[in-house]
């Protein structure tokens, strides 16, 4: 016999950027605009706080919630850093990657026949997940005119008024849009007015260059229907230690432990008291390598306004968004690295309203992205 | 931070960064990149530009010493005045004041130990308000003005990721 996989898993189709990854691995001296993580490695104390909990043998499960030092430190800094008031026994779960946080709020709070907005173009695993846990996706696209921003518009002309749950990212991968106060403001309200559940990925949220990272759960009367998702993979340069979190309100993170607990038990222990460090001592890390993206922000967005290439001020993350100069921006992506040997990844990977645009990562040392730069220059001239 | 704080930083990272970079880097208009490094220049902040290099890499041999050196002061002599003396010696690298057990640190370059050793002797230890000298020879760099010596790490990352 052969096994044959599940309707489940073939209903998801492979993930958009695999053949492009294919390609680019079989290729050597390429330099790559293509990676969705940090260029940098977490902070050495951080990973010495992981060396030295392995060299005391601390290699055993933790609490399924993770460990409560962690979780107080968590509450303590997003309560500072945004606002956010979470109780760490109740309120906050500690996972592998954010991802994993995004993959039980799914299957905690959807039941099968359910519709789930996502706002697109968006991380790749949004759709999946959805499915995965017998929702139905039902896309949000945004599009430049708004800087990839979503507006109530955009919400009610996709139908989202009738959704059960509302799944956003800012700021934004792939676009590195943003959104400030006001303009959270009335989505909040769109979400309470038609009872929407809001799954806010803010993964991203230490990464916002010109204002300052506003959660949505902060508006009166979304803490009750909101879970936040955040990890150390991107403030923190962390992302192979796989550690992320979800904040919410007691039953929505206690349905969420119950899955988790099967399935995963807890997260990683050396990651945890890898972020314990993070967290106590690496807020000067953090800062130095947000001014540096920045600084690569800058240089990217001015170099493809000097090419001619639209590309709106991505505020936050570390990507923009250009216009792709070609109508099909998966033919443009393969001549790029077939022929100047840079990767990037067509708009497309990222659902709806991502056709016609490039995501174009900064996080990549500035001496090769002037080189990508200039060899995109020569490309498209 | 304003833009001369960050073409300050910006020039400590990498000083042959040009200003085309520097304008981009800081979302600053050339001319004003310009205008802010000359007012660093002229008002001292900068002093100059050097390259960081790694001696093992060359065919030359060069001989370091990093020297602790103890004065005693009186009513005509102040540590400036010693200092001022002292820099004087193309030989000297680095002079810097101190606390703790001895006064200066002073890094020495030369071709030779011998070389080296004969400066120090004949040309600093006789200085009448030097009293004691202590000879430290480098015997390897692993990072100098933040830059790690050494071949860096490789980029092992997945070159597509979402």
């Amino acid at each position: 016999m052969t096994i044959e996989p599940s309707d489940r898993v073939q209903t998801v189709p492979p993930s958009g950027i695999r053949r492009f990854f294919e390609l680019a691995e079989e290729m050597d001296d390429i330099i790559s605009l293509g990676v969705g993580e940090p260029d940098f490695s977490a902070p050495w104390s951080a990973r010495e706080a992981a060396i030295t909990s392995l060299e005391l043998g601390k290699t055993s499960y933790t609490a399924n919630r993770g460990k409560r030092e962690l979780r107080e430190l968590i509450a303590d800094d997003q309560r500072s850093r945004y606002g956010l008031d979470y109780d760490p026994d109740e309120e906050i779960l500690v996972t592998s990657g954010a991802s994993e946080a995004v993959d039980l709020a799914l299957r905690a709070v959807v039941d099968p026949g359910d519709t789930v907005a996502v706002v697109q173009p968006s991380y790749v695993s949004y759709v999946p997940g959805v499915i995965f846990a017998g929702g139905d996706p039902l896309p949000v696209p945004t599009t430049q005119e708004t800087e990839f921003k979503l507006t109530v518009e955009a919400l009610y002309e996709a139908g989202a008024d009738e959704a059960d749950a509302l799944i956003l990212c800012y700021p934004n991968n792939p676009t590195g849009a943003t959104m400030t106060d006001d303009e959270l403001e009335p989505i909040a309200e769109f979400a309470r007015e038609h009872d929407l559940v809001v799954l806010s990925d803010e993964i991203y949220s230490e990464l916002s260059y010109e204002h300052d990272h506003t959660s949505i759960a902060t508006f009166p009367g979304m803490r009750e229907r909101t879970i936040v998702f955040n990890g150390f993979s991107k403030a923190y340069a962390m992302t192979g230690l796989r550690l992320g979190y979800a904040m919410g309100p007691p039953e929505a993170i206690n349905a969420m432990n119950r899955i988790h607990q099967y399935t995963m038990l807890s997260a990683p222990t050396t990651a945890q008291f890898a972020a314990i460090e993070a967290l106590e001592s690496c807020d000067d890390a953090v800062v130095e390598m947000r001014q540096q993206y920045n600084r690569r922000r800058r240089l990217v967005l001015s170099r493809f306004d000097d090419m001619g290439i639209e590309c709106f001020r991505a505020k936050g993350a570390f990507y923009a968004f250009p216009e792709c100069p070609w109508d099909d921006s998966g033919e443009f992506a393969e001549a790029l690295l077939q022929e100047q040997k840079v990767a990037l990844v067509p708009g497309t990977a990222f659902g709806e309203g991502g056709e016609g645009h490039l995501r174009v990562s900064y996080a990549t040392g500035l001496d090769d992205l002037k080189e990508a730069m200039d060899r995109i220059e020569a490309f498209i001239s | 931070m304003d833009t001369s704080e960050e073409i300050l930083e910006l020039l400590r990272e990498n000083a042959r960064y040009s200003i085309d970079d520097l304008a981009r880097l800081t979302d600053a208009d050339p001319d004003e990149v310009e205008e802010t490094i000359e007012h660093l220049e002229e008002s001292g902040v900068i002093r100059g530009y050097q390259a960081v290099v790694d001696f093992e890499e060359t065919d030359r041999e060069r001989v370091h010493a990093i020297v602790e050196l103890n004065v005693t002061l009186d009513r005509e002599t102040s540590y400036s005045d010693i200092a001022g003396r002292i820099v004087k010696f193309p030989q000297v690298r680095e002079l810097r004041l101190v606390s703790g057990d001895y006064d200066f640190d002073m890094e020495v370059e030369g071709d030779s130990m011998r070389e080296v050793s004969h400066f120090i002797s004949d040309k600093i230890a006789p200085i009448p308000e030097i009293t004691q000298t202590v000879t430290h020879y480098l015997m390897d760099s692993y990072k100098k003005q933040g830059i790690v010596m050494g071949d860096g790490d490789d980029d092992d990352r997945l070159s597509i990721s979402p």
